[in-house]
């Protein structure tokens, strides 16, 4: 068994972590809530974004817009891949980047990729795999997000894509679920997707949207406009996503450390006081022992 | 006056303005319009510049607004920006700053700068300007 001071000395080691891992906690939550309030400030804008552009491709040409058209041969795939800077935060890192991984393998290696990358995690991992890194975004994901961030990336990205650099370009971010759960996901950017017409049309017959809007320019050239703002839209929400995600995971990650120091603690504290006893009983024996033997 | 629209400026990071007013006159990208109640639907991009209106209680007030489009209804204009502050929280210490930039940034000719991104910029920080020395 130990030395009563040893143990001592290891309780006090387990408080003071535990007191950091509380902290951790506590600027997590704070953090996350300040994530959570952009996040819906953004809702508005994107509900409105969608609703607007979702009518507007309904009334324009057909697969006019070179952002609609698929690429004849894809061979070079683009991955926007979102991870945090800092670890501490559970699997959440792990999750996005097996997410990533795994797309990677599935399209085999005909295939040709490069990365974008918000986020040290992500980089570090492209940087041991050796996948080209177009370009890397460091302290954004976590922070307070400005748009102005997600449009100039979207704006290279929708160059690249023109120019041949590559066929598709898809983003990996951690979609926020609840607190407790956030998921990795991946979605195709670029050939932007046709819009889920099932959906649209069950609306349509609600409200005939935008039906006798005039349109200043043309609905073509609106569209012209709207649809690279779409991407940025769609990388802003992937980047205030993962943000959010990021403070949820540590959150947990370190409440249930927080946990496990107090479990830590409790039979420490028990292996103390089991120590204590045993060092004055057997001082009491000494005694008791000493006593007899002085009698005798 | 007829009645009131609801006007509302949006950006990505959050709600400008969301208020009752009696006009709203906005910088759409073939001309500047006014939309009263009652105004017919109408989509159209703007151009940087300054929003006005006139609120509920007849005060005067002006928004900056770059990179965005605007729907108007017939209770309701809707203007989505990339960026837009109200008068009052323009930084013009800032809006000057970039402006002196952008002008460095023209002037070298030679190099090879992303010419029409400087002059957005300058754009976008003389409209800062001019919209923060508007008289009240």
């Amino acid at each position: 068994m130990a030395t009563l001071k040893e143990v001592k000395t290891k309780i006090g080691a387990v408080k003071k972590t535990k007191q950091i891992t509380k902290a951790m906690n506590m600027v997590a939550a704070s953090r996350l809530r300040g994530a959570q309030t952009n996040m819906e400030g953004f809702r508005s804008y994107a509900e409105k974004f969608a609703e607007v552009l979702g009518g507007l491709s309904g009334r324009a040409g057909e697969e006019t817009n070179p952002l609609l058209l698929p690429h004849d041969e894809v061979i070079k795939k683009h991955i926007i891949l979102c991870t945090s800077d800092r670890g501490l935060c559970g699997g959440f890192n792990a999750h996005l980047i097996s997410k990533a991984d795994s797309f990677i393998k599935e399209a085999g290696e005909d295939i040709e990729f490069s990365v974008t990358n918000f986020g040290k995690k992500g980089r570090d991992w492209c940087r041991k795999k050796q996948i080209s890194i177009r370009s890397e975004h460091i302290d954004v994901i976590g922070t307070v997000i400005k748009f102005n961030i997600a449009s100039t990336a979207g704006k290279g990205l929708i160059d690249g894509f023109l120019n041949g650099e590559y066929d598709e370009v898809y983003v990996v971010y951690s979609e926020f679920i609840s607190m407790g759960r956030q998921v990795a996901t991946i979605k195709q950017l670029l050939p932007i997707p046709p819009m889920e017409s099932d959906e649209d049309e069950a609306e349509d017959q609600d409200k005939p949207y935008l039906a006798e809007h005039i349109c200043e320019p043309s609905p073509d050239e609106l569209l012209g406009e709207l649809l690279p703002r779409s991407v940025y839209v769609q990388l802003y929400s992937a980047l205030l996503e993962t943000s959010t995600s990021e403070h949820a995971a540590r959150m947990m990650a370190m409440d249930n450390a927080s946990k496990a120091c107090d479990d830590m603690i409790d039979n420490l504290t028990l292996a103390y006081n089991k120590a204590r006893q045993a060092s004055i009983t057997a001082e009491l024996m000494d005694i008791v022992g000493g006593a007899e033997a002085l009698r005798g | 006056m007829a009645g009131n629209i609801t006007l509302e400026v949006v950006t990505p990071e959050k709600v400008v303005v969301s208020e009752e007013v009696q006009i709203a006159v906005a910088p759409g990208s073939l001309g500047e319009f006014g939309v009263l109640v009652g105004h017919t639907t109408f989509l159209t991009t703007l151009k940087t510049g300054m929003i006005h209106y006139t609120g509920a209680d007849g005060g005067q007030r002006y928004i900056f607004a770059s990179g965005g489009f605007a729907e108007a209804l017939p209770d309701k204009l809707t203007v989505l920006a990339e960026s837009a502050e109200r008068r009052r929280d323009i930084d013009t210490g800032r809006a000057q700053a970039a402006m002196e930039r952008a002008q460095k940034r023209l002037e070298k000719e030679d190099e090879d700068i992303d010419f029409a991104r400087a002059k957005a910029a300058l754009e976008r920080a003389l409209h800062r300007i001019r919209i923060a020395g508007t008289k009240q």
